[in-house]
């Protein structure tokens, strides 16, 4: 195991899988300039080691971005996109929908789409409405997306590897706040499968639902559960929203009989929403009480510091809406 | 010895053959569609005919081209089997998409189309990216990219253009003015000296032809895609031609005044062309007999394809994605 940054290890799962097969490259803004990438060098040096037509440093061309990446990897290549943030890949939903998510299905499987884009989510300090969102939700709506959203740094480097190998274009959500987290990451492959969740913390009395950093700000409020009620909270981070591990969702809801689903974006037609209803269908006899969720309200991301933190969903929220569920 | 210049005559009939297979799948298309037996629209290609013929004459099998909603036509000049394009427009199996897209998204990976496109421009962004691939791979490949009129007012046509220039890429693109955006006249939405003025901005070397005279079109495109493979760079083709038909077969087309059809009629690319062949020696019997091989061809494709059963509902479930089934209610779908 090594000590180091998301953004390291996901740098160094990008370079493994350049370094397996000629076939992968990665294209976005800034890529090869002295920041090696968008703020938190995550292609620092790549461009040294692969040159310029691996590390493709692209113009502020969204669509483009998008659609060559789409060409490409129809064409026989294995592209990563980088998009900088889920708010700017907005400007290419039609290239990820409209043609990513639908080549293989509407010619009939003459071609296999294997890109991964990757967009950062969530808030920072002072992001505010327009660097700042969380738009899962979105593509899991997407038929054709495989969307993925790890939060620690094994998770990271593990799933980008998983990503690039898979046919199926992946969306790789990455939240902004995780970059400069660190962790340790292990010395072997370290592939994580896609659709694997992983029990943060296991317990018996409720089972709290994440993924990306929301996932930690869970494990904090469980770790508040145990301290302040005395209750074991289990804690499970999807890391893969679509297809989503409902086997370990149904095995740990059966065991606790309390289910709270926490994100960070808008609760309103969330993914929090699908897992509440689809374990609603699938496990009612194991519910003690209707499943909780937890969300951001629906209104654009404040400014502002204290309105910014009103705003937020923290661990304290989580433990409020998992006291609800206790109590019930 | 046989006679190898780019316009020799025997070249310029093949060139006719394919325009009036063209022609032929159009019109049967057309017919199909109104006696209820394909299940969405048609976007027909008549009258713009010589230019996916002129163009793609000059391609390799192992070139790839990618096309807009208009695609039958770029599709056949390609060398896409017409009997499963019609198959695959009725929804029968042995369509060339295995019924999945339907018209608007025809596509034959199998000669490097790949894929006819139900969004304007995106067919751009693509193009350059797998012009990339090539790049990547170090392949002896080109691209082209076939766009109309109306496209040039779409902000990736833009980025797609200077994307191309920046890398230096072995793409070419064909503007096919048909002079209609869907319904409007172009040029009333439109600002600028048109499509090559636009091409040129970029510093890519933009060229004029009559899109209707396929001796033309196939002379200039020679000449272009053998810049581009020699690793000139990108090049732009615009071909003026007129939109016989509608934007889509039922369009009643209330927008146009009355005559123009009939009038630009005159001019279209089949007829000329037949002019062009029998002026240069070729036998006017020769010439009929072209034709008539192209109709009866394209005869048996239909009646190929209503003998072709629907395919089974169950394959709607399949290559939608490797990773996670259809839901709810697919085969494989639902709760574990």
């Amino acid at each position: 195991m090594t000590e180091m940054t998301f953004a390291d290890a996901v740098r160094e799962g990008l370079a493994e899988e350049m370094r397996r097969d000629p076939l992968v490259w990665a294209l976005g803004e800034d890529l090869s300039t002295a920041h090696g990438g968008t703020s938190a060098n995550q292609y620092l040096g790549l461009i040294d080691e692969f040159g310029p037509k691996r590390i493709v440093n692209t113009p502020i061309s969204e669509n483009t971005i998008m659609g060559a990446a789409v060409g490409a990897a129809v064409a026989g290549t294995r592209p990563v996109a980088d998009l900088r943030m889920a708010d700017f890949a907005m400007c290419a939903v039609d290239e990820l929908v409209n043609q990513a998510a639908k080549i293989r299905y509407m010619f009939g499987g003459q071609a296999r789409v294997p890109l991964v884009v990757r967009q950062a989510i969530g808030m920072r300090k002072g992001g505010a409405a327009q660097h700042s969102q969380s738009t899962e939700a979105w593509y899991v709506h997407t038929p054709g997306l495989v969307v993925v959203a790890p939060a620690t740094p094994a998770d990271g480097r593990g799933l980008l590897k998983s990503a690039i190998r898979a046919d199926d274009p992946v969306v790789y959500m990455e939240h902004k706040d995780l970059w400069m987290a660190s962790g340790e990451v292990p010395d072997d492959e370290g592939l994580v499968p896609i659709g694997q969740a992983r029990t943060l913390r296991t317990g018996t009395d409720l089972t709290i639902v994440s993924w990306s950093k929301m996932a930690l700000l869970a494990d904090e409020a469980a770790q508040t559960l145990a301290d302040e009620d005395g209750v074991s909270a289990e804690v499970i981070d999807l890391r893969t929203l679509w297809p989503w591990d409902r086997k370990a969702v149904y095995a740990s809801v059966r065991k606790t009989g309390r289910l709270l689903v926490a994100q960070e974006s808008v609760q309103v037609g969330g993914f929090g929403a699908e897992i509440a209803t689809d374990v609603t269908e699938h496990c009612p006899d194991a519910l003690a009480t209707h499943v909780r969720r937890i969300g951001a309200p629906r209104m654009p991301v404040p400014y502002a510091e204290p309105m910014e933190n009103e705003f937020r969903v923290t661990p304290a929220r989580i433990v409020a809406k998992a006291r609800e569920s206790l109590g019930a | 010895m046989s006679d190898t210049r780019q316009n020799a005559p025997a070249r310029i009939l093949g060139l006719f053959e394919t325009i009036c297979l063209i022609r032929a799948f159009e019109e049967r298309a057309e017919e199909c569609f109104d006696a209820g037996l394909i299940n969405g629209s048609v976007h027909q290609y008549i009258g713009e005919e010589a230019i996916g013929t002129g163009v793609c004459t000059n391609l390799r099998h192992s070139d790839y081209i990618l096309s807009n909603h208009r695609g039958h036509g770029h599709s056949i000049a390609k060398g896409a089997d017409p009997e499963a394009m019609m198959k695959e427009l009725m929804g029968r199996v042995g369509g060339t998409s295995g019924a999945k897209g339907g018209s608007m998204h025809i596509a034959d990976f199998s000669v490097g189309m790949l894929g006819a496109n139900g969004v304007l421009a995106d067919g751009l962004t693509m193009g350059v990216g797998a012009a990339q691939a090539i790049a990547l791979k170090g392949e002896d490949a080109i691209v082209t990219v076939f766009v109309g009129d109306g496209t040039t007012n779409r902000g990736p046509f833009y980025e797609a253009l200077n994307w191309a220039m920046i890398y230096e890429l072995p793409i070419m693109f064909v503007c096919e003015n048909n002079q209609y955006a869907s319904s409007t006249v172009t040029r009333t939405i439109t600002a600028g000296d048109g499509p090559t003025a636009r091409a040129k901005a970029f510093g890519m070397p933009a060229f004029d032809v009559d899109g209707n005279d396929v001796v033309a079109v196939d002379e200039l495109a020679a000449d272009l895609i053998g810049r581009v493979r020699g690793g000139g760079g990108p090049h732009f083709l615009h071909a003026r031609t007129y939109r016989v038909k509608g934007h889509i077969s039922r369009d009643k087309m209330l927008y146009r005044p009355d005559g123009e059809t009939e009038e630009r009629f005159k001019d279209e690319p089949l007829g000329r062309c037949a002019t062009w062949l029998v002026a240069n020696g070729v036998d006017p019997a020769e010439v009929e007999r072209a034709r008539n091989s192209a109709y009866a061809r394209i005869d048996a494709a239909v009646e190929a394809a209503k003998a072709a059963p629907f395919p089974d509902a169950g394959l709607a479930y399949a290559d939608v994605q490797d990773f996670g089934p259809p839901e709810p209610w697919s085969p494989a779908g639902g709760a574990p």
